[in-house]
C-alpha cells in the first residue's frame, strides 16, 4: 500500500517518467521516508507509554537488592526503558550508590541507556532491516552488561569521589501516580517531541539512500578501514569516541558509511563508539567518578566495543 | 508562591525553567522562580531532573518535560 502511494506520488502528481533514475530514486525516498516515520512514530509511542512506568525511582528500587550478574543484566534492560536526561546522571549515580546497587550494576544502566535507544533501532530497522537492529540492539546489551561485569570485578568503588558515600538524600523519594490516559497523552506529546527533533537527521538519512546511493566513489574509505584492513575496527572506533551525537544524528554517517562499503561489524562498531560515549557525558560524570575510573571507563568501552565489531566482521 | 525549577544546567532543564515563568506569566499570579542545581537539594525531592517543585511538594520529575499548559495547571493546582 505504501508502495502504491510513492509511485502514485512520484508518477502520476510529479508526473515524473517511469524507468527515469530521477524516478526511481524519488519513488524509493518517499517510499522509505512514509515507512520510517510511520515507525518512529508508532514506536516511540508504545516505547513513551512503557517508560511512564519505570521512572528512576522505580528502577533503583528494583536494581537495590541485586547481585552481580543478574543486576547487571536488568540494569542494562533498564536502561531502555527508563527515561533519563543526561543531566541526571549524577543525582541517580548517588542515588544508586545510596541506595546500595554495585558500581558495576549501576554502570550498566549507565550505558545502555544512551547507547540502545529506541530512534536508533528503529532507524536501522527500517534502512537496514530488523536483523541488523536486532544485532544492534543484542550486542549494545551485551556491551552494556560485560562492560559493567568489568568495573564490577576490578573494584574500583575507591574511585569514586568521597562524597557520594557520605551522601544522604534523607527521604525516601516518592513516585507520582498517573491515570493511564495522562500517561498516553504524555506519550504522545513525547513522541511528537522527539520526532520535532530527529525528523531531519532522518530525511537526511533517507536522502543519503535515496540519492547518493552509487555516486559515491568507494576507494576512500573502504582502503582505509574496509574488510581487508584488520585495524578497520579499531580505527572507527578511535573516530567515533570523540565524536558525539545521538542516535538520531549519527544515522546519516552510517548510511553513507555503509554504503561506501565498510563492513556492518565495523559500522556498529562506529555508531555504538559515538552514541554511548560522549565528552559533555564525560564531563557530568566527572563530578562523582575520579579521572582514573572515568579512564578505566572509556577504555573498557572501547575495548568491548571493538571486541563487538570485530565478532560481527568475522560471523556476518 | 514558591516555585523550584530542579536541575544542574541542561538544555531540558532550562526549558524547564522557560516552561515555569511562561506558566506564571500567563496565569498572572505573584511567584517567585528559582533555579535549583545544587545536587544536595536536588535529591531532597527527586533523582531525576528536571524538577518542578510547587511550594515544597514535587509536582514534576524527568523527562519527558510537560507541556505548558500542563505546567499551568500543576501550578495552578497549589494557588
Amino acid at each position: 500500500m505504501l508502495k502504491t502511494l510513492a509511485s502514485y506520488i512520484t508518477f502520476d502528481l510529479l508526473a515524473l517518467e517511469h524507468g527515469s533514475r530521477l524516478g526511481a530514486a524519488l519513488e524509493f525516498f518517499i517510499y522509505d521516508t512514509i515507512k520510517i516515520f510511520l515507525l518512529l512514530f508508532v514506536i516511540i509511542f508504545v516505547i513513551s507509554v512503557i517508560r511512564s512506568y519505570f521512572p528512576p525511582e522505580k528502577t533503583r528500587r528494583i536494581l537495590s537488592h541485586k547481585k552481580e550478574f543478574r543486576g547487571n543484566i536488568l540494569a542494562a534492560l533498564l536502561g531502555i526503558v527508563t527515561p533519563f536526561c543526561s543531566c541526571s546522571a549524577v543525582p541517580l549515580f548517588i542515588g544508586f550508590v545510596e541506595a546500595g546497587i554495585p558500581l558495576g550494576v549501576t554502570f550498566s544502566f549507565l550505558i545502555s541507556s544512551p547507547m540502545v535507544n529506541e530512534v536508533a533501532v528503529v532507524l536501522l530497522w527500517g534502512m537496514f532491516g530488523w536483523k541488523i537492529a536486532a544485532i544492534y540492539l543484542g550486542t549494545g546489551l551485551f556491551v552494556a552488561v560485560l562492560a559493567g561485569l568489568i568495573i564490577g570485578k576490578l573494584k574500583l568503588e575507591k574511585w569514586v569521589e568521597e562524597y557520594v558515600y557520605t551522601f544522604h538524600s534523607g527521604s525516601s523519594h516518592e513516585i507520582m501516580k498517573q491515570a493511564f490516559k495522562e500517561r498516553l497523552e504524555h506519550a504522545k506529546w513525547n513522541t511528537v517531541d522527539i520526532l520535532k527533533r530527529v525528523w531531519l537527521f532522518v530525511v537526511l538519512a533517507i536522502g543519503i539512500g535515496g540519492f547518493i546511493h552509487g555516486y559515491v566513489p568507494q576507494d576512500f574509505l573502504t582502503h582505509y578501514a574496509g574488510n581487508e584492513n584488520p585495524f578497520a575496527v579499531p580505527i572507527a572506533v578511535a573516530v567515533g569516541v570523540p565524536l558525539y551525537s545521538n542516535a538520531a544524528g549519527v544515522i546519516p554517517i552510517v548510511y553513507a558509511l555503509m554504503e561506501k562499503g565498510l563492513s556492518t561489524g565495523t559500522v556498529l562498531a562506529f555508531m555504538m563508539a559515538v552514541t554511548a560515549l560522549s565528552l559533555p557525558e564525560m564531563i557530568i560524570l566527572r563530578k562523582v567518578l575520579k579521572l582514573p575510573l572515568l579512564a578505566v571507563f572509556v577504555g573498557i568501552m572501547a575495548i568491548t566495543i571493538t571486541a563487538v565489531g570485530y565478532l560481527f566482521n568475522a560471523i556476518l | 508562591m514558591e516555585i523550584k525549577v530542579l536541575g544542574p544546567g541542561c538544555a531540558n532543564c532550562h526549558k524547564m525553567e522557560e516552561l515555569a515563568r511562561t506558566a506564571v506569566k500567563e496565569l498572572g499570579i505573584d511567584a517567585k522562580i528559582e533555579k535549583i542545581s545544587d545536587i544536595q537539594e536536588i535529591m531532597k525531592y527527586t533523582l531525576s531532573t528536571p524538577g518542578l517543585v510547587v511550594n515544597g511538594k514535587l509536582r514534576h520529575s524527568g523527562k519527558p518535560l510537560p507541556g505548558i499548559e500542563k505546567v499551568k495547571e500543576l501550578i495552578k493546582a497549589e494557588v
